[in-house]
């Protein structure tokens, strides 16, 4: 095949090859089997190494659940998460509509105006975001929070679609206008049953990005029962840093649900990211 | 936003398109104000909640404030704060020392393991995405809590050291001074190698095989093929990866927030840790503001000298 040098093909290459990847493999899922064993240790206990434990203690899921008040902090990852898909996949799809199919005067300018925001940090934002919406009481609030990561994700959502619907072949939308489809029907009868792969991808990266944030949500939320998994958790260290075990069990149940999504969306995910997404 | 994927859309001919539709039926050609009820939505929110905030930190760069009295016109002094005072002087060093491991090591690892794998190693290869991709996905603070055990006096370093009699170099890796940001640093290698390796794979895959075949027969070796075939074929995939990484490596924050909070002695501090710091611990927004105007411009030159150099017709 491609480029089978001498030792291309041989045995030996191969055996070095998945060797190799095995390693890598290993490397990468180490750490992880570090931590869920030692969630298992007693917890307060010294951990050493990847020991197994004397005695295998679930309930270290439960005392770490309850330390760190998961219920309220899960509850509140899923509201925040729960609305900003939407909030970012809709006016991204009818904006990536308007910028790729519709002409507009001054598109080439928005959509640049919308790139531009792909590379700027959180960081620029997060310090007006909390003094300016402070004073309108929208800090200590689930719509200031999905709000702003709304407007963080979607330079990403508008690029996105924009590409996918200019990907779209002309004469689809051309034969539709000629049986008189209007703007709506063009996108929501013609477009989006042809775009079913593209918002899913959207919108599980959106999903991830918006679980996962944390500086905004940190900064945005004084209320502990309204933060989210993560942000509980970058607390939680704070507290119990030096409980191994308890920290250990805290960080699996954060880490668990976006490997429940990542493993059912695969795909999705490494489709976005290597076609360009960078993270929020 | 990455140089390769179709960045701005081709613009269609316009001509094309308004030939032929019919009276009365909107015409894609024409500029109309049918657009602006889709293009609405997304222009407020983003304006509201980040343009209008970018442009308000702009504006409170050049204050004295500390978010309770009234601000004082500060004029340049801010960014004058940044470049001298040692502490964000350093803070900026460090990001871009962190550049080194969470972008120039795994790009070089998964460019290593694409000339040694690419297109021969098929089976499993959905297996190995799915692994490799894992680190990507997860929430860097749990990423963190997870590393900080590894490298304590206790975790899985030390114990590996022991076991293969490197003991006495043993150490609280994140806590020693001359140690904590190389430590930090290999966090974000082993978080960015599986994308990079993931990104370049696929990328080699779709190189013309009959280059390879054409150089083979002009008596190009393996390593010679892949540096003048493979590695050309890779521009947009390594641009992409530079851009992801090096932003990482610049504006991040959960990492280094839950595993060293920049110590110990500011060893690790970070413009985005005394950027949250400044702003909110200690009341100080407008050295805050201008260490984010620094570090937004940072990341905006980093990001397109990247650009220029993976341009694909470059």
């Amino acid at each position: 095949m491609s480029g089978a040098g001498p030792m291309g093909q041989s045995a030996l290459g191969t055996a070095l090859r998945y060797g190799l990847l095995n390693l890598l493999a290993v490397l990468v899922l180490l750490p992880f089997a570090g931590i869920v064993l030692a969630a298992l240790h007693p917890a307060g206990a010294q951990v050493a190494g990847a020991a197994l434990p004397d005695r295998w203690s679930w309930e270290n899921f439960a005392l770490a659940w309850e330390a760190g008040g998961f219920g309220d902090l899960m509850r509140s990852g899923l509201i925040i998460s729960g609305a900003v898909v939407p909030l970012t996949v809709l006016p991204a799809t009818t904006a990536g509509f308007a910028l790729g199919v519709l002409k507009v005067r001054g598109g080439r300018a928005l959509s640049l105006g919308f790139v531009l925001g792909l590379t700027v940090p959180v960081e620029l934002l997060v310090i007006a975001l909390y003094y300016n919406l402070r004073e309108v009481g929208l800090t200590d609030s689930y719509t200031g929070v999905v709000m702003a990561e709304a407007a963080l994700f979607l330079p990403f959502g508008v690029y996105w679609m924009q590409s996918h619907f200019s990907g779209v072949p002309r004469e689809l939308v051309e034969s539709a206008r000629m049986d008189g489809a209007g703007n709506a029907t063009v996108l929501w009868r013609v477009l989006m049953p042809l775009s079913g792969p593209a918002v899913t991808t959207l919108a599980v990266l959106v999903f991830m990005w918006s679980w996962n944030q944390f500086l905004l949500v940190l900064v945005m939320m004084q209320d502990p029962s309204m933060r989210t998994p993560p942000t509980g958790l970058g607390l939680f260290v704070g507290r119990y840093g030096t409980d191994v075990p308890l920290l250990a069990a805290a960080s699996l149940i954060v880490i668990a649900p976006i490997v429940v999504v990542y493993l059912v969306f695969q795909r999705s995910f490494v489709e976005g990211v290597t076609r360009g997404a960078v993270k929020g | 936003m990455s140089e390769g994927a179709p960045a701005a859309p081709r613009p269609r001919p316009a001509r094309r398109s308004e030939r032929g539709p019919r009276a009365g039926s909107p015409r894609p050609g024409r500029v109309g104000t049918g657009a602006w009820p889709y293009l609405l939505p997304a222009v407020l929110v983003y304006v509201g909640f980040a343009v209008y905030p970018a442009v308000s930190t702009l504006q409170f760069s050049f204050l004295d404030w500390d978010g309770v009295a009234p601000p004082a016109w500060a004029g340049v002094d801010n960014f004058l704060r940044v470049v001298t005072e040692p502490l964000l002087g350093r803070a900026i060093l460090n990001a871009l020392l962190l550049i080194v491991f969470f972008t120039v090591l795994p790009i070089a690892l998964g460019l290593v393991m694409t000339a040694l794998i690419a297109g021969r190693a098929r089976r499993g290869a959905a297996f190995y995405r799915v692994v490799f991709f894992l680190p990507q996905v997860l929430p860097l603070v749990a990423v963190g809590t997870t590393w900080r055990w590894m490298y304590s006096e206790d975790g899985m370093v030390n114990r590996f050291l022991g076991a293969v009699g490197l003991g006495d170099h043993a150490r609280a890796w994140l806590g020693d001074e001359n140690t904590a940001l190389a430590a930090l640093g290999l966090i974000g290698t082993w978080c960015m190698s599986g994308l990079c390796m993931v990104l370049f794979i696929s990328g080699a895959q779709k190189v013309d095989a009959a280059l390879h075949e054409a150089a083979a027969i002009d008596g190009a070796g393996p390593a010679r093929r892949f540096l003048s075939v493979t590695l050309p074929g890779l521009r947009k995939e390594i641009g992409i990866a530079g851009v992801i990484t090096t932003i990482a490596a610049l504006a991040g924050f959960d990492l280094v927030f839950v595993t060293t909070d920049g110590g110990p002695a500011g060893a690790t501090n970070v413009p985005a840790l005394l950027v949250y710091r400044l702003a909110f611990n200690e009341g100080d927004i407008g050295a805050a503001s201008a260490l984010a105007v620094v570090l937004t411009v940072l990341v905006a030159v980093f990001v397109g000298a990247i650009r220029l150099l993976t341009r694909e017709d470059a």
